[in-house]
């Protein structure tokens, strides 16, 4: 007559037991490079203030075949953190209009459309000058 | 698959008593394309081991009893049919993850009780109206803002699927954090800033990474993701405001 | 064996044992409630009530309206006093409820919302979409949670009511995940543990509907009364007898037989139009709807589905607005049992075991013939439901009697001294030692499967919606050798940790016994009134059976059955009407 609870132990590899799972840990490990592509652009901020040599050696750097394949990797972290954020945002804020909740399409357009605008604003602005 | 007979059930199986740690056994059980899951269990009760430990009541997906891990997948053992399985192999049956196993399918659920009562899921109210004075008006569309959140059956599927739950047991949880939300967002009720004194804590919304499978899993779609992160952006704009403007969080808060 | 001395000791914690609770820690902090239920409270079969709770709240209507249709529902055999009570004190609840943040559906202007229900002349149900009883259960878990005098005990199942000096003193209860035996003892006991459909076969009830309440009661000496009044709900899912609530015809649903006719204005409903109207056609009482459907399926008039005999719930004609916004759950339950998209075909239905009138005796006082003992919901039978219960009634009795029961114990609890513990500790070794018996030490033969299964089977041949003498008879004798066959009963688990093979082995104990009464009962009343109809005898009775039948225990022999008369203080009876003639 005596209870005795089992308690499972959760496996260091948890995060590949379902697919669900895995994706999101990437959107977790994501995150890392898009801080880590952050930090390389305040550091360009930085090297511009130095003077223009400075620049040019961030420039050159920055075209170094190891530093393009961190930046291929980068965008592509930062592309699928930005596609996964976009999908969820509806269930975080949830927007009452008249008596009945907006549906997610609306809200998930209205980002992408904002993203691209905010794009091409920027590609515009640097073609110009 | 209209001339299967006969399905094959591999359910866990643990007696405090005689395992170490638990084991699976399997079952050839019946087929019927109506059955589900639970039915199937019912059937290995009834007529190969009485012995089988689960829970269950209802068969109607609304008492919450029957959450299990069918084939990997968190379940209401009563609304999983067998017909949705066949072609894969033996069906696993398992106890929901996350919970200490008290005996074959059936967890121990004390923490989860425990979690429920501390975020104060009541209607709390400086003053109350007497019954005389008839009901609060509440206008549909006030209504729709927290329904979806009071539908939860407390079945467990989402602390199952939660990894943060498993990483951290005293994470007060999805289902849990979610019904603090309901009771925020109703229009009657004033008890927001004192649950925040809970949710707001280590083990309370902020313990929350947005994984978002407790809303994947949900069999009531009572997003209790969602009532996660709403949560955090109430708490932050709270805590802003408590500090921007002197006496607000006094005010707002009930008396003890 | 751990003693627990409480001041009010409750079981069942479904609607009605948590209404109790509350209204003890309300009536008085200081007394200490000890809430024992065999499950978690949110699994109480409360929980799977659709429909809603009738409460006189509108303009239009009056507490002399739902006098009037509750009499009439329960073919006068309802007490008077009692319903009159009742009628008066439901609003107030529901509003309570709303207090305390139920999500009751609203109209536009958010005032709570009402729907027609039927056998009821004006629309006065309070739902929560079609999850009433699951939003009532919840809110009153989660408010019960504030109080802290109630502690609950949960899964744990209790086995006996503890005596002494003809008093009420306590229960044997076991924790069931440890097995491990404790004395509760509190200065008043009140038992809200719910019906007991599960002793038939097809049934809207949940697992856990195994009426251990009744069976505690009745072997304590208590009379149960009126059991052979057992209600078919005319609408439920062929196979799994899942509830399609009668809000589906509140709503506006109608139900045809394979013709597409509305047959049910061949037996006193109709005409069938103008539609919706109250108390006509769909909207009659659920006795008349499923009595309709049995002489349907006599004439060959019925359709066949692979599940059966059924006739169609239609409700295609409210719309996909409509039907997602009040009933959304049956639209789901539909779609996922039978394969059913409600919004563009018609639902199989067809009658199914749903609710047990009769129950432990009580009054409007919520006491028992036993000191010390009261009980509420349906386990009860005080009666405001006689012979035939109304849709919408009994969420609103559990909250009315949950409260008179829980203040009337509070009020008992402050005037006598707690009970010693001598002698409810010997009586709860002898019953201990039964269940230690089983467990540890079953030589048995029979199988609990199938001593359950034949008990079904006879009950649904002997005592479904139409009875005879010869086939009472039948199942009288075969209960009586199921019972007999009980005492040989085998339990194979022999661990204490969480078994449930002596859990249903308990609960089939209390439904032999329950079954027994049902079937005496039903047997000895040679009238047809409400629920109870006799094809050998098919006229209402008065001058012999307006009464309450009584069922006494009387160890292994059958019960013994005697009448009480019934309540009658404004209405006498008269025919029951519907249909054209009602409006």
């Amino acid at each position: 007559m005596s209870r005795r609870p089992y308690t499972p132990k959760m496996t260091y590899g948890w995060w590949l037991d379902r697919p669900f799972y895995t994706r999101y840990m990437i959107r977790e490990l994501s995150s890392a490079f898009v801080t880590a592509y952050s930090g390389l652009l305040i550091i360009g901020l930085w090297r511009l203030a130095e003077g223009e040599a400075a620049w040019n050696g961030y420039v050159s750097a920055l075209s170094h075949p190891a530093a393009l394949v961190f930046q291929g990797v980068a965008l592509l972290f930062a592309l699928y953190h930005t596609v996964t954020w976009f999908a969820v945002t509806p269930r975080t804020t949830p927007v009452i209009v008249g008596e009945d909740f907006l549906p997610p399409q609306p809200v998930i357009i209205a980002q992408y459309a904002a993203w691209i605008f905010a794009s091409a604003v920027i590609i515009g602005a640097a073609l110009w000058f | 698959m209209s001339n299967t007979t006969t399905v094959t059930l591999e359910v866990l199986r643990y007696d405090p008593e005689r395992d170490q740690e638990p084991r699976f056994q399997s079952f050839e059980v019946p087929y019927d394309e109506d059955w589900v899951v639970l039915d199937a269990l019912n059937w290995i009760k009834d007529n190969a081991d009485s012995s089988l430990t689960y829970r269950w009541s209802c068969h109607m997906a609304v008492c919450g009893s029957c959450g299990m891990v069918v084939n990997g997948e968190e379940k209401l053992t009563c609304k999983a049919f067998l017909r949705d399985y066949l072609g894969r192999g033996p069906i696993r049956v398992e106890p929901l993850r996350n919970f200490p196993i008290e005996r074959d399918l059936v967890v121990d659920m004390e923490g989860f009780m425990a979690k429920l009562e501390s975020v104060k899921p009541w209607i709390i109210r400086e003053e109350e109206k007497p019954v005389e004075d008839g009901e609060y008006i509440q206008l549909p569309k006030q209504l729709k803002r927290f329904k979806h959140h009071t539908l939860c059956i407390n079945c467990l599927l989402c602390y199952s699927a939660c990894p943060q739950v498993g990483l951290n047991p005293g994470f007060i949880g999805p289902a849990a954090l979610a019904l603090a939300h309901r009771y925020n967002l109703d229009s009657r009720d004033q008890g927001r800033h004192e649950r925040q004194e809970v949710t707001g804590s280590a083990d309370g919304v902020w313990e929350c990474t947005f994984v978002s499978a407790c809303s994947e899993v949900c069999p009531k779609h009572v997003e209790p993701g969602g009532a996660i992160q709403e949560q955090k952006i109430a708490n932050s704009v709270d805590w802003f405001l408590d500090h921007l403007i002197p006496g607000r969080s006094n005010a707002g808060r009930t008396k003890e | 064996m751990d003693v627990l001395q409480t001041d009010v000791v409750i079981v069942g914690a479904g609607g009605a044992g948590l209404r109790a609770a509350i209204a003890v820690a309300e009536a008085d902090p200081a007394l200490s409630v000890t809430l024992i239920s065999k499950v978690y409270p949110m699994r109480s079969h409360t929980v799977a009530a659709e429909g809603g709770a009738a409460g006189v709240i509108k303009e239009n209507d009056s507490l002399e309206n739902h006098f009037n249709d509750t009499i009439g529902g329960s073919d006068w055999l309802a007490d008077q006093d009692a319903v009159e009570f009742f009628v008066e004190q439901a609003p107030k609840e529901l509003t309570r409820l709303e207090h305390w943040g139920c999500p009751w559906s609203r109209d536009p202007d958010g005032r709570v919302a009402v729907r027609p229900f039927g056998g009821m002349k004006i629309e006065r149900t309070w739902f929560a979409a079609d999850k009433s009883g699951f939003h009532i259960l919840h809110t009153l878990f989660q408010t019960s949670m504030k109080y802290p005098s109630i502690k609950r005990l949960d899964e744990y199942y209790t086995t006996d009511l503890l005596l002494e000096d003809g008093r009420a003193v306590g229960v044997l209860s076991h924790e069931m995940r440890s097995g491990k035996p404790v004395v509760v003892l509190g200065k008043a006991v009140i038992l809200c543990t719910g019906g007991a459909g599960r002793v038939f076969p097809f049934t809207t009830n949940g697992a856990i509907k195994t009426g251990d309440g009744m069976a505690m009661a009745y072997r304590a000496g208590v009379p149960l009364q009126d059991m052979e009044f057992v209600q078919y709900h005319p609408t439920g899912l062929p196979g799994t007898g899942i509830l399609i609530s009668e809000a589906a015809r509140g709503e506006g649903g109608i139900l045809v037989n394979k013709d597409g006719y509305r047959y049910l204005q061949d037996y006193g409903m109709g005409p069938a139009d103008p539609w919706p109207r109250k108390k006509a056609m769909e909207l009659g009482p659920r006795d008349r709807l499923s009595q309709s459907f049995w002489q349907e399926q006599q004439k060959g008039r019925t359709i066949q589905s692979k599940w059966g005999d059924v006739v169609h719930l239609d409700l295609r004609h409210l719309g996909e607005k409509k039907i997602n916004e009040r009933l959304p759950f049956i639209r789901d339950l539909a779609k996922s049992y039978v394969g059913v998209d409600v919004v563009t075909a018609p639902i199989p239905v067809r009658p199914v075991i749903h609710y047990t009138m009769g129950g432990i005796a009580s009054d409007i006082t919520a006491g028992t013939p036993l000191p010390g003992l009261f009980c509420a919901g349906e386990t009860a039978c005080v009666s405001i439901n006689g012979a035939n219960r109304l849709g919408s009634n009994s969420l609103a009795e559990l909250l009315v009697f949950g409260k008179v029961a829980g203040e009337a114990a509070a009020r008992l609890a402050r005037s006598v001294p707690a009970p010693s513990e001598a002698s409810a500790l010997a009586q709860a070794k002898a019953h201990r030692a039964r269940a230690e018996a089983l467990v540890d030490g079953s030589r048995g033969t029979e199988a609990v499967a199938t001593i359950r299964r034949d008990m079904m089977a006879t009950m649904e041949s002997g005592c479904g919606i139409y009875r005879t003498q010869e086939g009472l008879e039948q199942t009288c004798t075969t209960l009586r050798d199921l019972r007999r066959r009980y005492r040989d009963v085998k339990i194979s688990d022999r661990s204490w940790v969480f078994n449930t093979d002596l859990t249903q082995a308990l609960e089939l104990g209390a439904m032999l016994e329950i079954a027994e009464t049902m079937a005496l009962s039903a047997l000895l009343r040679t009238e047809s009134r409400g629920a109870h109809q006799r094809l050998d005898h098919p006229q209402r009775d008065d001058a012999g059976f307006l009464t309450h039948s009584m069922a006494w225990r009387q160890g292994d022999e059958p019960p013994r059955i005697d009448y009480k008369p019934v309540t009658i203080t404004k209405s006498q009876p008269a025919a029951r009407v519907y249909g054209g003639a009602a409006s």
